[in-house]
C-alpha cells in the first residue's frame, strides 16, 4: 500500500488529472453496460449486499434457535457473542497474535462466556418463568457490554480482509472477497451444525431435548449438559460470525444489540426453533433491507423490512418454517 | 461520591498550593485554599455518541489532572464532577439538575450531542450557571442565551468550507449521503441551506441509519445518477468509514468529501486504502506536525496531541479538541474573573478574546457565544494514509 | 390478616400516597424530587404494561413507541398546530389508543415471541418516523416542548411537576387496581393462564386482548406527555428500543402483575443509574450484574418474592 501511493502520484501527476482519470473510468463503465444490463447490475448489487448482511443475521438467528430449542429461552446476549468474536480478534491481533490463533482464542473466549452464562446465571434460575430468564439474559448483555468497554475500548475497530479488498466484478456489480467468506462461512457452519445434530449421539440428544424435555430426561439424557452445549455452540457460532463480518461492518463494544435485534427478527420470521427457518429468515431480512434501501427509501429501509416481517407473520403466524403447535389446556 | 479527576492530583495540588501561598495572596475572601472549585460535566461517554463523548471525557479528565498538578486555579484545585448520560436527553437533564442542585458546580463543560445539550440548557439558564457545550448545532448559541456557550464549529461552517473547495475544483453537481444520527441530519440540513450560494446543485440525496453495516444500495443509486461530479457524506462514527469502503468497492471514482465528524486518524485506519483521495474539513489539530512554525495554533495543538495520545494511547480527534477548548476557556475565565462566582465567570467567558485553542481562534462577544470563524477549518486530503493540507500558503 | 392487608386495593393506594407525600419531606435537594418524579412517570408507563403483560399475558417490546407518541403530541400540538398543551395531552392519549387499536387488531393474533417481534417492529417504526420527519419532529436532535399553562398559570418547576406526576401515578394505580378486580380483569387473567381455556368459558379473547393493549398504550402515552412537559424538551430516543426493554424490565423486576411491584421496578431502574455513578466506568457492568442477581434470587420479581417471604415468616 505504501508503495502504491507514490506510484499513483507518478502516474496521474497533480490532483486535477487524478480526478479526470477517475471520471474516465466511471464513463467506461457506462459505455460497456446498456440500460437493461444496468437494471440487472443494480439488482445484483442489492442481492450481494443483502446476502452478506443477511448471512450474519442468519448466524445470530441460528444461535437463538439452538438455545431456544434446548431451553425455551431467548438469549438476548446472543449478539454480544458476535462482538466478543470480532473485538477479541482485533485486540489479540493488536497484541501481536497471528490471525488464525487470534480467531481461535476469541472464539474459545466467547464459548467460555456462553458456558459461564449458562452455569452461573441460567442454571441457578432453573424453574423461573421464561420472562425472568429473558430478563437475566438482558442483564447479561448489559454486563458483557459493560465489561467489554473496560477490557477493550469504546472505539470502532476493523480487521484486515482475509483475501484482500479488491472487489470482484460479476455482471456489472461488484462484491468484496470478504463477502464470500461471510456467506461461505455461514453455509459451512450450518452444514457442520446439521452434521453434528443428525450424525452424532450428543447432537441427537440435543434434538431429543428440543422435541420433549421431559421425555429426554426420562430416557437418560442429561438435560443440563445439553443446555450447556447449546449455549457453548451458539456462542461459538456467533463469535465466528463476528470474526467473518468485522472486516466489512467494523465492530465496537456495543454492536451486539443490533445483531440481537436483527437475529431475533430473523429467527421469528423463519419460525422459532427451526434452523432452516433461521437461515432463510436472516437472508430474507438482509435482502429486504437492501431492496428497501435500493428501490424504496433508504431512510425507511428498516421499516420496510419490519413491515415485510409483519406481513409474513400475519399470513403465517408461526413464521415460514415454524411448528404448528397446539396450545395445551 | 461522583467521579472526580481532582482527587488523584489532590495531594500534589495541596503541596503546590502551600508553596504558592507563601508568595501569592489568597485571591478570594472566605474560601479556603484547599477548597476545590467544582466544575461539572455531562457527556455521552457510552451509547451511540460515545465516539464523541469518550474523547471529550478523557480530555477533560486529563486536563483537570494537569491543572491540579500545576497548582489548580486561583490556588485552588479543580474537582471535575463527571456524569455519563449514555446519549439520552432525559438522563442528561437529570444529571444537569444533579450538578446544579446537589453538586453545586460553578460551571459546566459538556453536552456531547445537540439533543442532550438542548435538554440541559433550561437547567443552567434557570440556575444562572455558565454552560459551555461541546455539541455542533447552531441553535445552541443562536439566539444567544446568557449562560450558554459552545466550542465546536457549526455544521454550517463545515458545509461552507466543503462547498468552497468544490467550487474551486469546478464541481457543480453533487450527490449526498448522510447519516440519520443527530450529527449527520443536522449537517445535511445546514448544507442544503447554503449549497445554492456556491452554484452547486444536489442531484441525489440519500441517507443511512447510524448502525447500518452496508451502504452499497444507496451508493449504487448515486452511482447511477447522471451527471454527479462529487459526493458529500455528512456523518460520524463507523458510517462514513463504511461509506468510503463501499464507495471504493463500487468503483465510483468521483471525489468524495467527508465531514469534520470523522476528523481523526481512526477514520483513516477504519476506511483503509479506500480513504485515499478523500477530502474533509478539519481543525489544525490533525496536522499538528505539518503546521508552519509561524502558525499561531502550532504550539497548542502539538502539546494537546502529545498529551492526549500519551495518556490514552488513542489518536486525537476533533471532539477531544472541543473538550480541550471548553475546559481551557472556562479555566481562563475563572482566572480572569478572579472569582468562582458563576455570574463573574459568565462575564469572563463572554469576554474571551483571541484564545488560541485546538479547534481554532476564539473571540467571543455578547452577540457571539462561539466566536470561531471559517478559518479554523483546514481542507485536508488523505494521501498515503496521512493528511495533506490543501490550502495555498 | 396481614395477607388481606397486603393484597387490599386501599392498602396499596395508601402506601403509594404515603410514599409520594414523604419523599419531598426527606429529599435533601430538588434533584431528588426530579428523580422521584421520573420514577412516578416511568411507573405510570410501566403500569400499562402490567395490565397488558401481568394481567392479560401479552408481551410488548415496543411500548416506548406509545411513550414517544404521547411525548411528541404535547410537543407538536402546541408548537406546530397551535393547540392547547392540555388538549394536546388528551389528544395524544386518544391517538395512542387509536394507534394501539389499529396496530393491535392484526398483530394480537400472534402469540408469545411472535407478538414480541411484531410489537418490537411497531416501536422501531415509531422511533424511525420521529427521527426521520425532521420538519415536524425536529429530527434526532429533538424539539422544545412549550411550557404548559392552565387557566393562565404557567406550570413549571420541579415541585409542581413532582405533585402532578405523583397524582397521575396514583390515579393510574387506582384504575389499574380496579381493572384487576373487575370482571374484565378476571377475564384478562384467564387469558394469562390459557387462552383456549378462557375461550372455552366464554371470554371474547380477541377483544379482551385488544382492550388490554389499548389501555396499556394510553398509559404509556400519558406518561410520555408528562415526561415531555416536565423536561420541556424531547428527543426520539424516548421511543427507542432500549426504553421499551427498560419498561418491560421494570414490570418483570418489580414483579409481574403487581402494582406495587411495578413502582418498585421503576424505582430500581431509575434510581440505580444515579446511585452507580460513583463506580465510574464500571457502572454498566454492575447494573447488568444487579439485574441478573435480582432475577436469579427473586425470580418472581422483587415484590411478590418478598411478600411470599414475609407471609411465610408470619405463618
Amino acid at each position: 500500500m505504501a508503495g502504491l501511493v507514490p506510484a499513483i502520484h507518478v502516474l496521474f501527476g497533480d490532483e486535477v488529472e487524478h480526478v479526470d482519470a477517475r471520471h474516465k473510468a466511471g464513463h467506461d463503465d457506462v459505455r460497456v453496460c446498456g440500460a437493461g444490463c444496468k437494471v440487472m447490475a443494480e439488482f445484483l448489487q442489492l442481492v450481494f449486499s443483502g446476502l452478506t448482511v443477511g448471512a450474519v443475521y442468519a448466524l445470530v438467528a441460528l444461535g437463538f434457535t439452538l438455545v431456544y430449542n434446548a431451553s425455551d429461552v431467548i438469549n438476548f446476549a446472543q449478539g454480544d457473542f458476535v462482538m466478543i468474536g470480532g473485538m477479541g480478534t482485533v485486540f489479540l491481533m493488536a497484541a501481536g497474535v497471528a490471525l488464525p490463533f487470534a480467531v481461535l482464542i476469541a472464539v474459545v473466549a466467547a464459548v467460555l462466556v456462553g458456558l459461564l452464562l449458562h452455569r452461573l446465571a441460567i442454571e441457578p434460575a432453573r424453574g423461573a418463568s421464561p420472562v425472568a430468564l429473558i430478563m437475566i439474559t438482558i442483564g447479561a448483555s448489559i454486563f458483557i457490554k459493560g465489561v467489554a468497554q473496560i477490557v477493550f475500548d469504546k472505539q470502532f475497530h476493523s480487521l484486515p480482509a482475509f483475501s484482500g479488498t479488491d472487489p470482484i466484478a460479476i455482471g456489472g456489480a461488484t462484491i468484496l472477497p470478504q463477502s464470500f467468506w461471510v456467506i461461505g462461512g455461514m453455509l459451512a457452519l450450518v452444514f457442520g451444525l446439521w452434521l453434528f445434530l443428525e450424525r452424532t449421539l450428543i447432537g441427537k440428544a440435543v434434538l431429543a431435548t428440543a422435541a420433549n424435555r421431559l421425555a429426554a430426561r426420562l430416557v437418560g439424557i442429561n438435560v443440563t449438559v445439553v443446555l450447556a452445549l447449546a449455549f457453548g455452540l451458539s456462542a461459538a457460532i456467533g463469535a465466528v460470525g463476528g470474526v467473518l463480518v468485522t472486516p466489512i461492518t467494523l465492530t465496537r463494544y456495543d454492536v451486539g444489540t443490533l445483531f440481537a435485534l436483527k437475529g431475533f427478527a430473523a429467527a421469528m420470521v423463519g419460525g422459532m426453533g427451526n434452523p432452516i427457518g433461521a437461515v432463510v429468515g436472516g437472508l430474507l431480512i438482509g435482502l429486504m433491507e437492501a431492496f428497501g434501501a435500493g428501490y424504496l427509501s433508504s431512510t425507511y429501509k428498516d421499516a420496510v423490512a419490519f413491515v415485510a416481517i409483519l406481513v409474513v407473520l400475519l399470513v403465517m403466524p408461526q413464521g415460514l418454517f415454524g411448528r404448528r403447535s397446539v396450545e395445551r389446556v | 461520591m461522583p467521579q472526580t479527576a481532582g482527587s488523584r492530583g489532590l495531594r500534589a495540588a495541596a503541596v503546590a498550593t502551600f508553596a504558592a501561598l507563601a508568595t501569592v495572596p489568597v485571591p478570594t475572601g472566605p474560601s479556603h485554599a484547599a477548597d476545590p472549585i467544582r466544575i461539572g460535566s455531562v457527556v455521552s461517554a457510552t451509547g451511540p455518541a460515545s465516539f464523541l463523548g469518550d474523547p471529550e471525557q478523557k480530555t477533560l479528565k486529563l486536563y483537570v489532572d494537569q491543572l491540579n498538578k500545576k497548582g489548580g486555579v486561583l490556588g485552588r484545585p479543580i474537582e471535575l464532577v463527571l456524569y455519563d448520560d449514555g446519549g439520552d436527553a432525559n438522563k442528561a437533564r437529570t444529571f444537569a439538575t444533579r450538578l446544579i442542585e446537589d453538586d453545586k458546580v460553578v460551571a459546566m463543560v459538556g453536552g456531547t450531542t445537540t439533543g442532550t445539550t438542548m435538554a440541559m440548557i433550561p437547567v443552567f439558564e434557570d440556575a444562572k450557571v455558565p454552560f459551555i457545550s461541546l455539541a455542533g448545532a447552531i441553535e445552541i448559541v443562536e439566539p444567544v442565551r446568557a449562560y450558554v456557550f459552545k466550542t465546536p464549529h457549526t455544521d454550517k461552517t463545515a458545509c461552507q468550507k466543503i462547498f468552497e473547495d468544490m467550487k474551486a475544483r469546478g464541481l457543480t453537481k453533487i450527490g449526498m449521503i448522510s447519516g440519520t444520527d443527530g450529527f449527520g441530519k443536522s449537517m445535511r440540513a445546514q448544507c442544503l441551506k447554503v449549497v445554492g450560494d456556491y452554484g452547486i446543485t444536489v442531484a441525489i440525496d440519500e441517507s443511512y441509519g447510524p448502525t447500518d453495516a452496508d451502504m452499497t444500495p444507496q451508493l449504487n443509486k448515486i452511482k447511477n445518477t447522471a451527471g454527479v461530479q462529487a459526493v458529500l457524506n455528512p456523518g460520524f462514527g463507523q458510517g462514513p468509514a463504511i461509506v468510503t469502503r463501499n464507495y471504493a468497492q463500487l468503483g465510483i471514482g468521483l471525489p468524495l468529501y467527508q465531514s469534520h465528524g470523522v476528523a481523526s486518524k481512526s477514520f483513516v485506519d477504519l476506511a483503509g486504502p479506500a480513504a485515499e483521495g478523500v477530502r474533509l474539513p478539519a481543525p489544525a489539530l490533525l496536522i499538528a506536525d505539518k503546521l508552519a512554525d509561524t502558525d499561531p495554533q502550532k504550539a497548542v495543538v502539538t502539546e494537546y496531541k502529545k498529551s492526549y495520545e500519551t495518556a490514552t494511547g488513542q489518536p486525537v480527534s476533533t471532539f477531544g479538541g472541543y473538550g480541550f477548548d471548553g475546559i481551557q476557556i472556562l479555566v481562563k475565565a475563572i482566572e480572569q474573573a478572579k472569582s468562582t462566582d458563576s455570574q463573574k465567570i459568565r462575564d469572563a467567558i463572554e469576554a474571551t478574546k483571541g484564545y488560541v485553542g485546538a479547534t481554532g481562534l476564539y473571540t467571543m462577544s455578547p452577540t457571539d457565544h462561539l466566536g470561531l470563524g471559517t478559518e479554523s477549518f483546514r481542507m485536508l486530503e488523505i494521501r498515503g494514509g496521512d493528511w495533506v493540507p490543501q490550502e495555498k500558503k | 390478616m396481614l395477607k388481606t392487608l397486603l393484597s387490599s386495593r386501599l392498602a396499596v393506594l395508601l402506601l403509594l400516597a404515603v410514599v409520594i407525600a414523604l419523599v419531598p419531606v426527606l429529599a435533601p435537594s430538588s434533584f431528588y424530587l426530579r428523580v422521584a418524579a421520573l420514577v412516578w412517570v416511568f411507573a405510570l408507563a410501566a403500569l400499562g404494561l402490567t395490565i397488558l403483560m401481568g394481567y392479560a399475558g401479552q408481551v410488548s417490546l415496543g411500548h416506548a413507541g406509545f411513550l414517544g407518541i404521547g411525548a411528541y403530541a404535547v410537543a407538536i400540538g402546541p408548537a406546530r398546530l397551535g393547540l392547547d398543551p392540555l388538549l394536546s395531552l388528551v389528544l395524544g392519549a386518544v391517538l395512542c389508543g387509536l394507534v394501539a387499536y389499529v396496530v393491535g387488531k392484526p398483530i394480537l393474533r400472534l402469540k408469545g415471541y411472535y407478538l414480541a417481534i411484531a410489537t418490537l417492529g411497531f416501536g422501531l417504526i415509531v422511533a424511525l418516523v420521529l427521527t426521520s420527519e425532521g420538519a415536524i419532529t425536529g429530527g434526532p436532535d429533538g424539539m422544545q416542548v412549550p411550557r404548559m399553562t392552565v387557566l393562565g398559570w404557567r406550570v413549571s418547576g420541579i415541585q409542581t411537576w413532582y405533585w402532578i406526576t405523583g397524582g397521575a401515578l396514583l390515579i393510574g394505580a387506582l384504575l389499574a387496581l380496579n381493572i384487576q378486580a373487575s370482571p374484565s380483569g378476571r377475564a384478562f387473567r384467564a387469558l394469562h393462564d390459557s387462552e383456549i381455556a378462557a375461550a372455552g368459558v366464554g371470554v371474547d379473547v380477541a377483544s379482551k386482548k385488544l382492550a388490554a393493549f389499548v389501555i396499556s398504550g394510553v398509559y404509556a402515552g400519558v406518561a410520555g406527555s408528562l415526561l415531555a412537559l416536565m423536561n420541556g424538551f424531547i428527543t426520539p430516543e424516548a421511543a427507542g428500543f432500549m426504553h421499551s426493554i427498560e419498561l418491560v424490565a421494570m414490570v418483570i423486576i418489580g414483579g409481574l402483575g403487581s402494582v406495587v411491584g411495578t413502582v418498585v421496578g421503576a424505582a430500581f431502574l431509575v434510581v440505580l443509574p444515579q446511585a452507580l455513578t460513583m463506580l465510574h466506568e464500571y457502572e454498566q457492568a454492575v447494573l447488568g450484574l444487579l439485574i441478573m442477581a435480582f432475577m436469579i434470587l427473586l425470580p418472581a420479581g422483587i415484590v411478590p418474592s418478598l411478600r411470599r417471604l414475609v407471609l411465610e415468616r408470619v405463618r
